[in-house]
């Protein structure tokens, strides 16, 4: 019997050790495929000076393909902006209000609303955007179109306030009491407890909660897709205030999910080269490889700002 | 000892009940297909414009013949056809013709060739505001509208008084590049040319509509079908002096209206069996009728 148990027990610590590898697999993996997908468009194809710094995103032209993605780099960089300008000081201030000013049934109702947020599937949120924000957008600010870069970002700010909320409101929450305690016995209001005190010790928790908002909006597919009017665009220009966010903008996400579905995957000749109707495909592949490359730099830096926190706690 | 005891005795149990649960999954799996087998399901994908007259034949031919489910999805020409290249449906829903290229992978990929079939007439209605007074537009116009390096970009170019949109700016909306509505538009306005950047790309033929209904300034491109009281159609003409035509089904038929095209259905190889029964059904008066009544045109 103790044999069995023995042999049950191990056979445990064996599959639990395989389910905490296989996210690390899974990360490598997926990785992997994304990469070995565009690599041969990167080494056979890629003009990289077009590829950064040509708005020209044609890849279905019958007489000149060219795939430059610096509009849909800055459509994502507009509707990051946008967001992050909604989100950051509402979604600070809501964790503040939550963690310090709040008590019992109040923050409880609270906190469940915002974290309901989060379980709003984001076709919804494009929907939203689509049939909501548009003719509001119309209206209150009379132009003509209200599928913009404004409109992805409202909606994209929504749905990356619950991570900020949650994330900041942790942050501020471990601040130890002995602080706030501290201030008030030096006779701090409320406000400089906040402002003195709390926010710049919880701030490198702060700056994660900001990141990792920044990773969502980036990564978010769906409700840009519906939201941004889905135009090759560029939102800046040298016209004060050198960013128009009523101008109609493509991000990455959006133009990987709507032109995968008919880009061919092909076998590579006996040469080893590509045909040419394979481009298209790998190079949605490439545009995955960035985005893959900014999340993960947004995600790895919030992860170390996180441990740095820990490290001095 | 006790303590270790019970820790044993709840990962035997946690152990037991993952395979009791895969063990109960895999029954209901095979349960599941089982039961499928008993109904003759047809796969149908393809052309965002023909889903809703695919829907309309689907649920029709469920009351014709209640042991077949048709089972349609959309996703655009192109999809549906990578689908039929890749093997995975029964019928491919098209509104523009297969490539060469394309019926070559088939032909590799599955050793099958593709059949088409013609199943209707589609217009492409030219819409625009409905306060917008414009009443008539040429081909060549629409390609400096919709062409990269096209001229037109103002309502007033093409005389249209400029009260119903103050910035008199033509804001174009255009569809997705997996569209047979964009492929076929591409095609017969732009000829080689490519789009204009900065149209608003929308995903459905509906979508479309739908826009130009909420834009005053806007000018769209989409399947006669989707008409609203709340668009208006541009009467299309050839040339500068030519006739211009309202895209009707009259004119459809008789090729005066410049922007018509069959919708086709492709199959891999002959059709057999239900796949067969079906697209004669769908050819027959019956089903012919159920395709006028969305607003396109038959074959006969």
């Amino acid at each position: 019997m103790d044999i069995i148990r023995a042999i049950l027990g191990r056979l445990m610590v064996v599959l639990i050790y395989a389910c905490g590898l296989s996210a690390i697999l899974f990360v490598f993996g997926i990785f992997f495929f994304v990469f070995r997908e565009g690599y041969p468009f990167m080494r056979d194809r890629i003009d990289w000076g077009e590829f950064f710094f040509s708005p020209e995103w044609y890849p279905n032209s019958e007489t000149n393909k060219r795939y430059g993605a610096l509009a849909l780099i800055l459509g994502t960089g507009s509707v990051v902006i946008i967001a992050m300008g909604l989100a950051v000081p509402f979604g600070l201030g809501a964790a503040i209000f939550v963690s310090e000013f709040c008590k019992g049934k109040t923050r409880e109702f609270l906190k469940i609303t915002i974290e309901l947020l989060a379980a709003i599937p984001s076709v919804v949120w494009g929907f939203v955007g689509l049939m909501v924000i548009n003719p509001l957008i119309i209206d209150v600010l009379g132009v003509s179109v209200g599928l913009n870069a404004l409109n992805g970002g409202l909606v994209v700010a929504f749905m990356s306030l619950p991570i900020i909320v949650s994330i900041a409101e942790d942050s501020l929450k471990a601040v130890p009491d002995t602080y706030r305690e501290a201030a008030q016995a030096l006779g701090a209001t409320r406000w400089q407890i906040v402002y003195k005190v709390l926010l710049p010790s919880a701030k490198n928790g702060l700056l994660a909660a900001v990141l990792l908002g920044v990773g969502r909006v980036v990564g978010e597919t769906m409700a840009v897709l519906m939201a941004t009017g889905h135009a090759v665009n560029i939102p800046f220009d040298s016209d004060i205030p050198f960013f128009h966010a009523l101008e109609s903008v493509r991000c990455l996400t959006a133009t990987i999910a709507s032109e995968l579905g008919e880009a061919p995957r092909l076998l590579p000749n006996a040469d080893g080269t590509y045909p040419e109707e394979a481009d298209h495909y790998q190079a949605l592949f490439v545009l995955g490889l960035l985005l893959f490359a900014i999340t993960f730099t947004i995600n790895l830096t919030a992860d170390f700002i996180v441990k740095g926190v820990r490290r001095k706690g | 000892m006790f303590g270790r005891g019970s820790g044993a005795a709840f990962s035997l149990s946690v152990f037991s009940c993952v395979v009791i649960g895969l063990f109960l999954t895999a029954c209901e799996r095979s349960d599941s297909s089982a039961g499928a087998s008993n109904k003759i399901s047809i796969q149908n994908t393809g052309s965002d414009t023909m889903v809703q007259i695919a829907q309309a034949w689907a649920e029709e031919y469920d009351k014709v013949k209640p042991s077949v489910s048709v089972e349609v999805a959309g996703g655009g020409s192109s999809v549906g056809i990578k689908d039929l290249v890749q093997g995975t449906v029964d019928i491919a829903n098209c509104s523009r013709a297969m490539k060469p290229s394309e019926r070559e992978q088939a032909i590799q990929n599955t050793k099958k060739t593709p059949i088409e079939f013609i199943v209707g007439y589609d217009g492409i209605g030219v819409y625009t505001h409905k306060d917008n007074p414009l009443k008539n537009i040429t081909i060549s116009q629409l390609a400096e509208i919709y062409k990269e390096d096209g001229t037109i970009s103002k309502w007033s170019e093409l005389g249209a008084e400029a009260s119903f949109c103050p910035s008199d700016e033509i804001i174009r909306f255009s569809r997705q590049s997996n569209s047979g509505t964009y492929a076929f538009f591409r095609k017969a306005v732009l000829e080689k040319g490519d789009f204009k950047l900065g149209s608003r790309d929308m995903h459905g033929s509906k979508d479309v509509v739908d826009a130009v209904a909420n834009t005053p300034c806007s000018v769209g491109y989409s399947g006669m079908g989707y008409k609203t009281h709340e668009v208006n159609f541009l009467a299309v003409k050839n040339t500068d002096d030519g006739e211009a035509f309202m895209p009707n089904a009259e004119n459809v038929v008789n090729k005066n209206y410049p922007l018509a095209r069959p919708l086709f259905v492709y199959t891999l190889g002959e059709p057999t069996g239900e796949v067969k029964a079906y697209l004669d059904w769908i050819l027959s008066p019956d089903g012919q009728n159920i395709l006028k009544d969305l607003g396109y045109v038959p074959v006969k």
